[in-house]
Formats: C-alpha cells, structure tokens, sequence
C-alpha cells in the first residue's frame, strides 16, 4: 500500500468539499489528509489530497474524482519535482527548567515558540510530512497536551502546467 | 421579460423542449405548481400518487424517447421519496432532471416544516446537483441541469429551488439550446483494437446499455455482420440484438444463457461494448473471459479498469468509435467457431412446457404473440425480471424498460406509466410484475385510471417473494425466512377498487382470453397469473462464480 498524493483544482462552490469527501467516502478511499486551499483566483480552490492504496485503486479515485462537474483539472504530484507542506502546531507540558530543552530542540529543528504560558509552551514547524514525523519522534521525553497537524498542500516545482490564474 | 422564478422554470423547460412533466405538488412548490396552471397548454404535467412513482414515471419517459425526463416534487417528503427513483436513473444512466422546491431561503438550515437537504442526500446518486440562491441563477442553473444530464454517459440531475427563488422576480431572456460543437477528434487504439479483431480465431461481443444510449444499433449490426461476431448482452441492452439472429447468443452473467456464458469462457477475444462488467455479468472477475484479451470501449473513463481489467480500450461514443471501426475491420467468417456456439446452444438450458398451468416461459411468449412486435415492455425486479429477460422475444430497441442496476422493486408502474404517457404510436404497454415487487407501488394504479393510460400489469403471482425464496432454497438450506408472506390479496378486486379492470388466470388458456381482452379495453387492466411457488429461474451462476458453476436444474 503506497501513499498518494493528489491535487485537484475546483471550482469554489459551496458543497464541493462534501462532494469530493462523499465520493471518497462511497467508493471506500482512504484519505489520510485533504487540505482546501484558496488560490489566486477566487473561484478557483486547490484542493491536496493525500490518500493510501494500490495504483489501481489511486487509478480509480482519480477517474472517479476527474468525472465530477466541479473538478476543473487534477494531476497526481510526483514527489520528487513537487512541494509538500504542512503545518505543526503542538502544545507541550513545561516548566522553567524543560522550557530551556523545548527552545534548544525547537531551534534545531527549524520550529519556532510561538506561545509561552503558565504550565505550557507552544511551538510551530512547518515542512514536508516526513520532516514533522522526524520532529514529533523525537518528544518522546515530553508531555503532549495538545497537537495538531494541518495536513499537506502542495504545489510543483518550476512552470505551472496546471496554473487556472484569473 | 419580468418574470417569477416559477415562471422561468417553465419557460426554460419549454426552451430545452419539455413538453411533460411529472410530478406531485405540496408547500414549496405551490408557486411551481401556479405557474404550471398558466403554462397548461405547453406542458403537460402528470400527477402520480407517491413522488417515487412519479421519478421512475419521468424515467420510463425518458428510457423509451432518450429525451430527458423531468420530475417536480416538494420539499421534505416529497424530495426524500425521489431519492430510489433518482438512484435508479443513476445507476441505468437515465438522463433525469429533478426539481425539488425547498423551504424559503430564509429558513433553510433551520429544520423548518418540510425541510431536508436534499442536495446533500442526493450527492453519491446524482451527476450533479445545485441549490439555487437568486433568482437570477435560476435559468443558468436549470439550463446547465440539462446538459449535465444529457451529455456524456447520462445520469440524473437535481435542482434545488427554495420556494422564495420560485416567487422572486428576474428579468428573462431566451437562449436556443446550441448543440455542442462536435469535436473530430480520432480515437486512441482503434488499429490495436482493429488488428486484434482481424486475428481473432474466437472473439464475442458483449454488450451493454451504452450500445442503446448512443443509438448506435445499426453500426453495431455492421460491424458485428462484416466481421462474424457472435453477441451477448447485458439486460441493459435487451432489444438492441434481434431475436432469433444467429449471432445472437441471448442474455450474459448470473441468469444469461449456458451458450453465452460458455463462449465468454472460451473466448480468445472479448469486445465489451458500452458496458460496465457489473458483478452481475463478471461474477468473478478473475475467471471472467480468462482466455480472452479484452477491448473496452466506453464513454466514462472511470470504467476502464474498474472492475476487469482490459488489455486495450478505447474512451468514446460507442457510435462514434463503431463507424470509425467499421472500415478497418476485415470481412470475416468464423464458421468453426459459430458451429461450436451453436452446439452449446443445442445443450442449453430449456424449460418444459405444460399448458394446464401457468410456466412462466408460456406466460411470456404469450405475451410476445398477443403484444406484437411494437410492444413497449417494462419490468419489475425479481424472478419476473429475469424471466421476461430471458424469453420476451426482443424486437426493438429501448422497448425493455428495467431497473438493471440498482434493481428497484417498485419500479415498473411508475415506469410503465411514463412509457405510457411517452407513447404516441398507439404500441402496447405491457407492465411485467412479480407479487412481491407490485405491492410495492400499485398504488400508481390511480394514475393510470386518472389519465387513461393503457397499461396492462401482468403480475406473475407465486406467492412469495420468489427471488429472495430461490436463494434460500439453493443456499440457505431452505429456511424461507420472510419471504412466505402468505398475503390474500384479490387482486381483481383491488384492480376494480382502483376503477380498472382486473382478471385471473390459472392456465395457459385463460391467459390468453385476458391478454386478448385486455389488448382490446385499451384501458389499465390487470392480470394476475398464478404460479408454482417452486418456479426457478434458470440457467444460474452463483455469486461470485463462473460458467463451470452454473446451475441447470
């Protein structure tokens, strides 16, 4: 079983995210993340899915996305010549003294603190999927009080074969 | 012009060339309903007893013109009752447009009176769906429901309307409707396809649906003549062979002929043809056709692949892709292998005939020589399906009205009323139903009596639920659980209550005398049937089986 990313451009219409979730949905798709984003053109939203499967079924999810009126194009991202982010933010247990251990590891690490409260800090991290699994398997020795992740969105490198600009 | 949105849904039905809807009225669509008052003499409107009645009506309408069928309900009730009659056109690619009315905008959200979404209820069984929020939408929105619905491989589409959009007024123009500009472009693969058709030792045709949507049964003639191919088909596309043709091998999959099932089995070359190699003809799709290669050619990419893998396949219009075939395909004549087909069909599977009771291969045929080549048949779901399938001598072309896909019990009043309605050619309308599937929705006999319309119901009356009883007489070691409900329905009286004619038959011969009468009344009629409780449906492949597991007797 592979993981697959998908991006799919749409139209910007109210229930296009529960038609595209619901055929996911129906035909038994994993998704492992879906991100909606807005682009630079406001009827357009790119919509990054991630999903796990065999290449027939990606095949099929694909068609069967590709069929629906909303769907203006979608291409499969190939890892190596596309970007990949997603977003971190997770909330930790600390004290004046782990506080120190937090910052030193954030900044070796590429997150930042975004929030320090009583009892707690904050931090942030953004990157490519693997980079906020690297990050999260090293917390180990903390106490997680809250996390979140936003899931990925992505984009290719170099000229835009796909671009829907205004 | 300054009009009310009820009026521009009118005018725009009349615009894409609706002359008939059907429908049934209630709160939000009262101002739909008003404008259809004025608009009387344009468009007919047809009121059902129950909204599923009236959707599988529009469905029946629409299956035997090709034109797009158009049902109105209300908000709530009415629009949940579309909800099988829309899963049906789905999964039949029926094009189908629904008007729903909902509750004014400004209660929408609330779970006011008669409120659903339906346009969330409806998105995994429609092409598409809209709820209009202006009324200077509203005329954009219905025209691109349209041509959603009706092109590429059809499918129904709903329109939702709050009832405030169906009274607010906008200013309306007429648009023609432009046919869409027809792009010339050649399809991929057609010599691979041509070059493995002309090497074929043992190639078979099997054909869907799609062969009948794209009306491409005279291209499908040549091609199948030049090249001596011998064709099955799926129930979706019963009436596109003719009968009695040679290279007419019958029905495929679960209860298809022996014949062939066998020649799918042995095939070296397999060319499905507008079709979807449903679980009901690939039963197992590893054994299905495994000494074939197999050409796919559909419309819906999403096909390809899906469920059988093919070995080359061609994306298309199944009549575009045939006339462009038909010259690069070589004069054939596969003699030994028609011959082979031919044994097979000698060996085939053939039911007894016993004329003091009823058989239910007797009762069809009975059908077919009283109803005459015009007639328009429509089914229900079960037994009775599966035999009119197998022993209705298919004629014609969209005259085989039957919910393939979804297999909806209740659906062949409705569309039997529909085809009725759709009819201007005076052919019979022959309604084939089982017990079980007719109490379903017999209430749409007051339909038929409201407007006169000349359907005669057949009901092949075991008793039970025979379909669901077959199973579990074969694979549930005889535990008839619910399917023995031992109703004492009269049906003759019921059908007299009803202000129809009713009859029953218990032989051959009576059968006959009520068909024949019945063809003469010209008005709805019902006539029961009485049969044998253990009558089978035969030949059968178990789910999930192959030919090497059909089942003869």
């Amino acid at each position: 079983m592979e993981k697959h990313y998908l991006s799919v451009l749409v139209e910007n219409n109210e229930g296009v995210l529960a038609r595209i979730s619901s055929l996911f949905c129906q035909r038994g798709f994993n998704i492992d993340s879906l991100t909606v984003s807005a682009t630079d053109n406001p009827e357009i939203s790119r919509i990054t899915i991630v999903t796990t499967g065999d290449e027939a079924s990606f095949r099929q999810i694909r068609k069967q996305t590709e069929k629906l009126v909303e769907t203006k194009t979608l291409f499969p991202l190939n890892l190596r010549t596309s970007l990949l982010r997603e977003l971190l933010l997770i909330k930790l247990r600390s004290n004046t003294e782990i506080k120190n251990k937090i910052e030193k590891l954030a900044e070796k690490n590429g997150a930042v603190v975004i929030d320090v409260s009583v009892g707690c800090v904050v931090l942030e991290l953004t990157g490519e999927p693997e980079k906020i699994d690297k990050f999260l398997s090293k917390l180990k020795d903390f106490e997680i009080i809250e996390m979140c992740r936003t899931g990925v969105t992505a984009m290719e490198r170099g000229e835009a074969t796909y671009s829907l600009s205004v | 012009m300054l009009l009310t949105g009820a009026e521009i849904i009118a005018e725009v039905l009349i615009e894409q060339g609706v002359d008939t809807v059907f429908g049934y009225p209630g709160g939000s669509v009262l101002n739909i309903y008003d404008a259809l008052y004025l608009y009387k003499d344009k468009i007919n409107h047809y009121m059902s007893a129950h909204e599923q009645g009236a959707c599988h009506a529009a469905d029946g309408y629409a299956r035997l013109t090709g034109k797009t069928g158009v049902v109105i309900s209300t908000s709530g009730p009415g629009a949940t009752n579309l909800v099988t009659g829309i899963a049906t056109a789905y999964m039949d690619s029926v094009p189908l447009v629904a008007i729903t009315g909902n509750v004014p905008t400004s209660l929408i959200g609330k779970d006011s009176f008669q409120e659903v979404y339906i346009a969330g209820i409806t998105m995994p069984i429609t092409k598409h769906n809209f709820t209009v929020r202006s009324v200077e939408d509203l005329a954009d929105t219905l025209r691109s429901a349209f041509k959603i619905a009706n092109s590429g491989r059809p499918g129904p589409v709903l329109v939702d309307v709050p009832k405030d959009i169906t009274s607010n007024k906008a200013e309306f123009s007429k648009k023609p409707v432009t046919p869409e500009p027809v792009e010339q472009k050649s399809f991929k693969n057609l010599e691979k396809v041509a070059s493995l058709i002309n090497s074929a030792k043992f190639p078979v045709v099997y054909l869907g649906g799609g062969v009948r949507i794209s009306s491409a049964e005279q291209e499908l003639f040549e091609f199948l003549k030049k090249a001596d191919i011998p064709a099955t088909y799926t129930i979706m596309a019963a009436g596109v062979l003719g009968y009695g043709d040679e290279l007419n091998m019958g029905l495929i999959g679960m209860h298809g002929s022996k014949t062939a099932n066998l020649a799918v089995d042995n095939a070296d070359l397999v060319l499905a043809i507008g079709t979807r190699f449903s679980d009901r003809v690939a039963l197992n799709p590893q054994k299905f056709a495994r000494r074939a290669r197999i050409v796919h050619i559909d419309i819906d990419p999403s096909e390809i692949g899906k469920n059988v893998p093919a070995d080359v396949s061609i994306i298309g219009d199944v009549k575009k892709v045939l006339t462009e075939l038909l010259p690069m395909v070589k004069k054939a004549k596969h003699a030994d292998w028609l011959s082979q087909i031919n044994e097979w069909r000698k060996k085939d599977y053939c039911p007894t005939d016993d004329d003091s009771v009823l058989k239910p291969h007797q009762v069809m045929a009975a059908i077919c020589d009283a109803a005459g080549e015009d007639a328009v048949f429509i089914t229900d779901v079960g037994q009775h399906q599966m035999w009119a399938a197998q022993y209705i001598r298919h004629i014609k072309t969209r005259s085989f009205l039957t919910s393939g896909g979804l297999g909806t019990m209740g659906y062949g009043y409705g569309a039997a009323l529909g085809a009725a309605v759709a009819d201007k050619e005076n052919r019979p309308i022959i309604h084939i139903t089982g017990d079980g599937s007719f109490h379903m929705n017999m209430n749409e006999a007051c339909t038929a009596v409201s407007y006169n319309l000349p359907v005669i119901t057949v009901i092949m009356n075991n008793s039970v639920l025979g379909m669901v009883r077959q199973w579990q007489k074969s694979f549930y070691g005889k535990r008839f659980s619910s399917s023995e409900p031992e109703r004492k329905t009269n049906y003759k009286a019921v059908a007299e209550g009803f202000g129809l004619t009713g009859f029953r038959c218990e032989n051959l011969a009576e059968f006959k005398e009520a068909m024949d009468k019945a063809l003469k009344l010209g008005g709805p009629v019902w006539i029961e049937c009485v049969i044998d409780r253990e009558e089978a449906v035969l030949p059968m492949i178990p789910a999930g089986g192959s030919v090497d597991d059909i089942i003869i007797n």
